[in-house]
C-alpha cells in the first residue's frame, strides 16, 4: 500500500470542518446583515423608461414620504417630462466671469447636495492665466485671494457640458445614464451601480460620485425636487449638473444663472431665435471646451467684448 | 380696391409697430420684461433743484458739497466732468449729447450713447444679469444696478431691498471670492 | 448523472484532509479572508469613502487589480496552444491547470468589480433580461459578459473533464475538442474588451492609445503562465506530474518572446509620447519622472521596467532558463513587473493629471489593502482546492474505482 505524495494523508492537525463552517456562517450572515441596510422593495423595480405612470407616481409619493421621514419637510417631487420644441443651450462669458462662486453655492443650495464629506460641488471654477489662455496644466481650482478678480487671470466655470454625443451615456453598462430629447443628460439614480465609468469616461470632470452617505442639513433642503434632477441621492451613486431640471422644465432659468452677479451666464432655448442664447451664438465669439472630442456640448463658452 | 386712406391706416399702424418695437427689448411670444427696481439716490440728494433752482457755472472746478463723488469719478475723468452728464439747466435731469433730458428713470439711454455695442447687447439680454423665466416674465437690471455712474468700472453688487422688491445696487469694493471647494486629501471619512 | 453528489462529497473530503503545510497555508488564508470579510464590511457601511479614491482618481487599487486577474485569467488557457503545438504528452493537465488557474483567478476579477461598485446590490440591473445592460455600446456590460461567459466555459469543462475522470470513463473528443478551442478565442476577448474598456475613452489620452489592447495581451501572455511555471515545479515534486524540464523551458522561452513584444510595444508608446511631445505626454511624464514636485510613481514606473528587462534576459538566455533558480525568479520579476504595470502603471496615470488638470496623489488605504489580500487570498484558496481535487483525479486515488498509479508511466 503505496502512499500517495502527501494528498491523502488524514490529518492529524486537521481544523475542526464544524469550526470552519461556523466561520463561513458568520461571514456570510455579516455579508447579509450588511446588505440588509439597502432598499429591498426597490430591488425588482423596472427601469425608469419603462415605468407605467401609476407605477411612476407610486416611485414619487414614496420618495416623498422617504424624505419626510429623513428631514421631517414636505417634498414635492416630480417627473415632469421634457417640452417638445425645446433644446435647451447655455451660454458662459468669460468674459464677465470674475471667480466669485456665489454660482456653485446656489447650485450646491438648489440641488441638495452632499455637504462635507464627501462636499459636492456641480460646478468647479477654474482661475486660469491670461497670458496662457486656457490652459488646463496651469489652472487653479483652489484660488482663495481676498478679492476677485485678480489681476492678470481670468475664470474659467466648468459643470455638465450636457453633450450631445456623451461619452458618458455610451459607456454606462446598465443604461442608467441617458440624454432627454431637450439635450439635458440626466441619471436616474436608483438605477445607477456606481461603477464609474461614467466618470472616467467624462472629459470635463462634471460627474461626482457620492462616496459616502450624503450629509444634507435638513433646514437647508429645497423642497422642490425633480426625480431626475435635485431629489436627495443615496450613497454609491453618481451625480452631476442637470440644468436645475426641475427650475428649467418648468421655465425658470437655472440657479446659477440666476445668482451670477455679472450676469456671464445665458440660458434659453435654442430652437427659439429670440432668445438670448440664441442671440449669443449668432452675434459673439463661441468656442467649446476640448471641442476636439467631439461631444457636441449645449454649454457654450463666449467673449461678449 | 384698397384706397389711400386704407393705405395711409396701414402705413401709420406698421409705423406705429415698428417704433414700439424698436424701443422695446427684443422679446419672444411669451417673453414679458420686468425692469429692476433702480437703486435709491444718496439720503438727501434728490430733487437736485432744491439747491440748484437755475443754469450754474459750466466752469470745471472742484466743487465742494459733492466733493465725496467727485473723488471718486474716474469716468472718462481726463475729459468729462459733471455737466457732461447732468443737465445744466434741470439738474433734476440727465441730457444727452444733443441736449435732450433725459429723466434718471432713463439713465441707459444716456450710457448707451457712448456705450452702444454693451446697449444693444443688454437690449438682447447678452450683458447683465436677468432673473426669472426663460420663457416667460424675467426682470432686467439696469446699468446703474450693477455700476456706479460715477466709477461704473464693475467691482461688485450686493443686494438691496427696494419697495419691497430685490434688487441689486454696485459697491466701491471688489467681490470676495466663496470658499474654495476642499481638496480631495482633506475628504476624510 | 449518476454519483453525482457523491462526487461532490469525494471532494469536500480531499479538500478537508492534508498535511501540516497544507493546514498551514488553508489557515493562513482564512484569516486574510476574514480580514478582507471585515474590511469590506467597514466599506460597505461607509461607502467608498473608506478608500482614497475621490472624484479626482475615480478608478484606482481594485480596477488595477481586477486588469491585472483579466490578464492571468486569459494567459492560463492561453497554453493551451503550445501545448497543441507542441504536442505535449501532459497535455491535458496543462490545460486543466490552466483552467483551474483561469477560474480562481476569474473569481478574484469578479470580487474585485464588487467591492469596486457603489451599490453592488444592483449588479442586476447589468443581466439582461432582468437589467437593462447597455449594447452594445457599453463595453463594461460587453466585459460583464464575456467573463461570465468564460467562468461558465471553464468551470463545464473542469467539470466534464474531472467527473468523466472520476468515473474512470474516456472524455468525448466531440465534446471537449469544441469547448477547449472556444475558450481560446473566449480568453483573448476577455482581455481585449477589458483594454477597450479604457482603451474607448477619449477623455484619457493616456488611455485613448491603439496599442494598449496589444499591449495587455503581450503582457498577459507573460505573467499568466508564470504562475504556472512554479506549479509545474512544486506538482512535480508532490505528485510527479511528469512535465520535462524541456517543457517547463520552452514555456518560459515563449514568455521571452510575450515579454519582448511587451517591451516593444513599451518603447513604441514612449517613443510617440516623448518625441511628438504635445500636451498628452504629461501623463507619461508624470509616471516616469514626475510632474514638478508629483513623484509618487515614479519609483514604480522604474522598478516594474527593470524587473521586466531582467525577466527577459533570463528567459531568454538559454543557461538561465534551465536554470530553476533563474527561472522561478525570472516568474516572480515578470509578476512583479506586469502587476506594476498594470496597476499603477496604466490605472493611475491614466487619471493624474485628472481631466480638469488636478494631481491628486492616490494611495491605497489599509482598508483598501485589506480588501485586496482577502480577494487574493479567496483566489488563492480556491486554486488551491480545486488543485487538490483534481490531481488526485488524475492520479488514480480519487476515483469511483481508485488506481493506484505507477510512477513511472508518462
Amino acid at each position: 500500500m503505496s502512499e500517495s505524495k502527501g494528498l491523502n494523508i488524514l490529518g492529524s492537525d486537521a481544523v475542526d470542518p464544524l469550526r470552519r463552517n461556523f466561520m463561513r456562517t458568520a461571514a456570510a450572515g455579516a455579508a447579509l446583515a450588511a446588505m440588509s441596510g439597502c432598499n429591498m422593495d426597490d430591488f425588482f423595480r423596472k427601469h425608469f423608461k419603462e415605468l407605467s405612470r401609476t407605477d411612476l407616481d407610486a416611485v414619487l409619493r414614496k420618495i416623498e414620504k422617504r424624505n419626510l421621514e429623513r428631514f421631517g419637510k414636505t417634498t414635492t417631487v416630480d417627473a415632469t417630462g421634457a417640452r417638445p420644441g425645446v433644446e435647451f443651450g447655455y451660454g458662459l462669458d468669460l468674459s464677465r466671469c470674475v471667480g466669485c462662486r456665489r454660482c456653485v453655492y446656489a447650485c450646491v443650495a438648489e440641488n441638495n447636495q452632499s455637504r462635507e464629506h464627501p462636499e459636492i460641488h456641480w460646478i468647479r471654477v477654474l482661475q486660469m492665466d491670461k497670458e496662457h489662455g486656457v490652459d488646463l496644466t496651469h489652472a487653479d481650482m483652489y484660488y482663495e485671494p481676498e478679492h476677485v478678480p485678480q489681476p492678470g487671470k481670468f475664470y474659467f466655470p466648468v459643470q455638465c457640458q450636457q453633450c450631445s454625443d456623451p461619452p458618458c451615456v455610451k459607456t454606462c453598462p446598465t443604461g442608467a445614464t441617458w440624454k432627454e430629447p431637450d439635450g439635458i443628460v440626466v441619471i436616474d439614480y436608483d438605477w445607477c451601480i456606481g461603477c464609474r465609468c461614467c466618470m472616467s469616461a467624462c472629459p470635463y470632470g462634471a460627474r461626482h460620485f457620492n462616496w459616502a452617505e450624503p450629509k444634507l442639513p435638513a433646514d437647508e433642503l429645497n423642497p422642490d425636487q425633480h426625480y431626475l434632477g435635485n431629489r436627495p441621492r443615496p450613497k454609491g451613486v453618481v451625480e452631476k449638473c442637470t440644468f436645475c431640471i426641475q427650475r428649467t422644465r418648468k421655465g425658470r432659468y437655472p440657479a446659477c444663472v440666476e445668482i451670477c452677479p455679472v450676469g456671464a451666464r445665458k440660458f434659453g432655448n435654442l430652437l427659439d431665435p429670440e432668445s438670448e442664447i440664441r442671440q449669443v451664438m449668432d452675434t459673439k465669439r463661441v468656442f467649446i471646451f476640448k471641442e476636439e472630442l467631439a461631444t457636441h456640448p449645449h454649454f457654450y463658452y463666449f467673449y461678449a467684448t | 380696391m384698397v384706397g389711400l386712406r386704407t393705405w395711409s391706416a396701414v402705413g401709420v399702424l406698421a409705423l406705429t409697430a415698428t417704433w414700439t418695437a424698436a424701443t422695446q427689448a427684443q422679446t419672444s411670444p411669451t417673453e414679458r420684461l420686468v425692469q429692476a427696481k433702480s437703486p435709491p439716490f444718496s439720503e438727501g440728494i434728490y430733487p437736485c433743484k432744491e439747491c440748484h433752482d437755475g443754469p450754474g457755472d459750466k466752469t470745471r472746478r472742484t466743487l465742494a458739497f459733492h466733493e465725496d463723488v467727485q473723488t471718486m469719478f474716474d469716468h472718462d475723468a481726463e475729459h468729462r466732468w459733471c455737466l457732461d452728464c447732468h443737465d445744466n439747466a434741470d439738474r433734476n435731469v440727465l441730457h444727452l449729447s444733443s441736449g435732450d433730458p433725459v429723466p434718471f428713470t432713463e439713465s441707459y439711454r444716456l450710457c448707451g450713447q457712448c456705450h452702444g455695442d454693451k446697449y444693444r447687447d443688454w437690449r438682447a439680454g447678452v450683458h447683465g444679469k436677468r432673473i426669472g423665466h426663460w420663457d416667460g416674465e424675467k426682470t432686467y437690471s439696469l446699468c446703474v444696478n450693477c455700476h456706479n455712474p460715477h466709477s461704473p468700472r464693475f467691482k461688485g453688487v450686493v443686494e438691496i431691498d427696494v419697495d419691497g422688491k430685490q434688487t441689486t445696487a454696485p459697491t466701491l469694493e471688489k467681490i470676495r471670492p466663496e470658499p474654495r471647494p476642499r481638496r480631495p486629501e482633506e475628504m476624510r471619512p | 448523472m449518476r454519483g453525482v453528489f457523491e462526487f461532490l462529497k469525494g471532494c469536500v473530503r480531499q479538500i478537508a484532509h492534508g498535511d501540516r503545510a497544507y493546514w498551514a497555508w488553508v489557515s493562513g488564508l482564512a484569516f486574510l479572508i476574514a480580514v478582507g470579510v471585515i474590511a469590506y464590511t467597514n466599506q460597505f457601511r461607509q461607502g467608498l469613502i473608506a478608500t482614497n479614491m475621490r472624484d479626482q482618481v475615480s478608478w484606482a487599487f481594485y480596477v488595477g487589480n481586477f486588469t491585472f486577474l483579466v490578464g492571468v485569467a486569459a494567459a492560463a488557457v492561453l497554453l493551451v496552444i503550445p501545448a497543441y503545438v507542441y504536442q505535449w504528452k501532459p497535455i491535458k493537465e496543462v490545460v486543466l491547470l490552466g483552467e483551474l488557474l483561469a477560474i480562481s483567478a476569474l473569481a478574484m476579477c469578479l470580487l474585485f468589480i464588487t467591492v469596486d461598485i457603489g451599490r453592488p446590490e444592483r449588479m442586476l440591473h447589468m443581466v439582461p433580461f432582468v437589467g437593462t445592460p447597455n449594447w452594445p455600446a457599453s463595453l463594461l456590460a460587453w466585459d460583464a459578459l464575456v467573463l461570465n461567459v468564460y467562468l461558465s466555459l471553464n468551470v463545464a469543462l473542469v467539470s466534464y473533464i474531472l467527473f468523466k475522470a472520476y468515473r474512470g470513463e474516456k472524455t468525448d473528443n466531440r465534446i471537449l475538442v469544441p469547448l477547449v478551442l472556444l475558450s481560446i478565442p473566449v480568453a483573448i476577448s476577455t482581455h481585449t474588451v477589458t483594454a477597450f474598456l479604457y482603451n474607448g475613452m477619449a477623455s484619457r489620452p493616456f488611455w485613448n492609445a491603439s496599442i494598449l489592447a496589444p499591449r495587455f495581451i503581450a503582457s498577459a501572455f507573460c505573467s499568466g503562465p508564470a504562475v504556472m511555471l512554479i506549479l509545474f515545479q512544486i506538482l512535480r515534486r508532490t505528485v510527479k506530474l511528469p512535465i520535462k524540464d524541456e517543457a517547463i523551458s520552452k514555456i518560459a522561452e515563449l514568455m521571452a518572446y510575450a515579454m519582448f513584444l511587451n517591451l516593444f510595444l513599451l518603447g513604441a508608446e514612449v517613443f510617440k509620447e516623448f518625441y511628438s511631445a504635445t500636451e498628452h505626454t504629461q501623463y507619461t511624464r508624470y509616471l516616469w519622472f514626475g510632474l514638478g514636485e508629483h513623484r509618487a510613481l515614479v519609483p514604480y514606473a522604474w522598478a516594474s521596467l527593470f524587473c521586466s528587462v531582467t525577466a527577459f534576459l533570463l528567459f531568454l538566455v538559454p543557461a538561465t532558463r534551465r536554470n530553476f533558480a533563474t527561472l522561478n525568479i525570472g516568474c516572480v520579476l515578470i509578476w512583479a513587473g506586469c502587476y506594476i504595470e498594470k496597476g499603477m502603471g496604466l490605472v493611475i496615470p491614466g487619471m493624474t493629471p485628472d481631466t480638469l488638470g488636478e494631481i491628486y496623489e492616490y494611495r491605497p488605504t489599509i482598508n483598501e489593502w485589506c480588501i485586496a489580500a482577502g480577494i487574493f487570498s479567496v483566489g488563492f484558496l480556491l486554486f488551491t482546492f480545486l488543485v487538490k481535487i483534481a490531481v488526485p483525479i488524475y492520479y488514480g486515488t480519487f476515483r469511483v474505482i481508485p488506481v493506484v498509479p505507477d510512477p513511472r508511466s508518462d
